[in-house]
């Protein structure tokens, strides 16, 4: 058992040396394959952070009657938490509305001037409210326009934006749909050429396995040769390929901060670079693998 | 050791029946040397690729040593083949293999332990003459050179049987003496040699068994024959 194992990996290593040629095509087209899986990965992470910070922009906000109590509103806020759809509710009250709005016009001569003037804050008091998925924003406007709240709320923001809110949720499923739809396609063809490109060497090698069967070797004394070589095409493919990753990911990454400023991707590689690796590694030995095997069954045949 | 009892053999190719073997029947014993004769497609591949199990009969019996090949199950396919030794007219070598792997290969798959290897396959190559070329790659030797790396091969695991389909077809005259020599020498050692050809200069030298077919039916096995064109 032990020294068949011996030989089949031997022949595994001395099969994928000596078919020099073979080995490094099929390795390059392996690599492909694997750095279109680690495209996938990073344009997935680009798109979901891209989104989320897209969504995370987007709020609605209730303003109150001047004349609203303070402990209306809070109970407001309280019921707002309780719903399922709501994420964060923020009080903004009166007060604190006037030191955002004087921070914020700070260097304006003449806004801070006509406050002044003003004497009283003719600011209202508002909750700010953020949903979890950005669809909910019309549930949420619908529970404020309840009748109970009438003569506390003065407005509610949503219907300004709504047209806004509708559209970004379009374009925010669409770019999910898609990268969903590039993932499966790009990741079958992938799957496929790698699949075809090994199937192609057995197949080349088809009479030789042939001889092997004539000499009295079993199936797995076959088999296993190929299934090394598989396992060596899946390393070093890995290997290359996340090598390979690392510069473009390096030269792309400040131009992906320009579209979305919370983003980093060069960090994010490196962070996640052992997992990644691993997915890869993993990857490709799989790949190689499966591939060996389903290719040889048919030769093993007669 | 051989049986064929009453053995047909038919091919179904695109619906067609075409027949390869007719109620063939004949018993080889241990030590013989048996050539089977006939022209193209009168059955002569169909009878070695029915001892080595390519293939099972239509009809009959086929009985190689201790295996009933009508029964023989795919798993038990390799045991079969480790005690038959083959060699064919275009060699069979593994091209990516060096003489010496080619020969070590037969050995390995046994699951024979290293040291034997050793010992066995430079002697192996010492008997066919080609210790001088162990490692060479099949594309660096000349075809008597790789057809004695086969026989080598073939007769590694000491075999009880050797079939020899066409050894010499694709061979110059001295190249075809010296493979009809070693088959000799090795029937001389005890191993059953069944030789397959048309060439009719080699059976009529040799003056032993000859089995002649033609159209899938024997129409002469004869001790000492002659091959005979009809």
């Amino acid at each position: 058992m032990l020294t068949a194992l011996s030989r089949i990996i031997k022949y595994g290593i001395l099969g994928f040396w000596r078919n020099g040629w073979l080995s490094t095509a099929t390795i390059v087209v392996m690599i492909l394959a694997l750095m279109v899986f680690e495209g996938l990965i990073i344009v997935n992470v680009f798109t979901g952070i891209a989104l989320e910070s897209l969504q995370d922009k987007i709020d609605i906000s209730a303003y109150f009657k001047i004349d609203a109590p303070e402990d209306e509103i809070l109970k407001i806020k309280k019921s707002l938490e309780a719903l399922a759809e709501v994420k964060k509710v923020d009080y903004i009250s009166r007060d604190k509305a006037l030191e955002i709005f004087k921070t914020r016009h700070k260097k304006d001569e003449t806004v801070s001037q006509a406050l002044e003037e003003l004497q009283t804050n003719p600011l209202l008091a508002s909750l700010s409210i953020k949903a979890h998925n950005p669809k909910d924003y019309a549930a949420i406007d619908i529970y404020l326009n309840q009748e109970s709240f009438k003569n506390l709320i003065d407005k509610i923001s949503y219907a300004q934006n709504a047209i806004v809110i509708e559209r970004l949720n379009k374009i925010i499923d669409t770019i999910k749909q898609l990268g969903l739809l590039a993932t499966v396609i790009f990741s079958s063809v992938a799957v496929l050429i790698t699949f075809n490109t090994i199937r192609l060497a057995i197949y080349s090698n088809r009479e030789e396995i042939s001889i092997m069967r004539l000499v009295g070797a079993s199936n797995t004394f076959i088999r296993g040769p190929y299934v090394i070589e598989g396992i060596i095409y899946g390393i070093i493919a890995a290997i290359l390929s996340s090598l390979a990753i690392l510069p473009m990911v390096y030269y792309a990454s400040p131009y992906a901060k320009i579209f979305v400023p919370e983003i980093n991707l060069w960090s994010y590689l490196v962070s996640s670079s052992t997992s990644f690796f691993g997915y890869q590694l993993l990857f490709g030995i799989i790949l190689g693998v499966i591939s060996s095997s389903i290719a040889i069954r048919r030769y093993l045949k007669i | 050791m051989i049986t064929f009892q009453n053995v047909s053999k038919n091919y179904n190719i695109n619906h067609h029946s075409s027949t390869a073997l007719d109620d063939v029947g004949f018993n080889i014993g241990v030590g013989e040397f048996v050539s089977i004769v006939g022209k193209s497609g009168a059955g002569k591949s169909t009878i070695i690729k029915l001892l080595i199990g390519e293939e099972k009969p239509s009809k009959g019996r086929v009985i190689v040593g201790s295996y009933d090949i009508n029964k023989l199950k795919s798993s038990k396919l390799p045991e079969l083949r480790r005690h038959i030794g083959v060699i064919f007219q275009d060699f069979r070598l593994l091209s990516n293999k060096t003489a010496f792997e080619n020969v070590a290969f037969a050995l390995e798959v046994a699951g024979r332990p290293q040291p034997e290897i050793k010992n066995f396959v430079p002697q192996a190559l010492e008997m066919v003459g080609l210790s001088n070329k162990k490692f060479n790659f099949p594309s660096e030797l000349s075809g008597g050179e790789k057809q004695r790396v086969a026989i080598a091969r073939a007769m590694i695991n000491h075999p009880d049987v050797l079939i020899a389909d066409e050894p010499t077809g694709n061979l110059d005259p001295i190249n075809t003496a010296e493979i009809i020599k070693l088959l000799l020498k090795i029937n001389e050692l005890g191993t059953t040699v069944i030789l397959a050809t048309h060439n009719k200069d080699i059976v009529n030298d040799l003056n032993r068994r000859v089995i002649s077919l033609e159209n899938g039916k024997i129409i002469k096995d004869e001790e000492k024959g002659k091959y005979i064109l009809v």
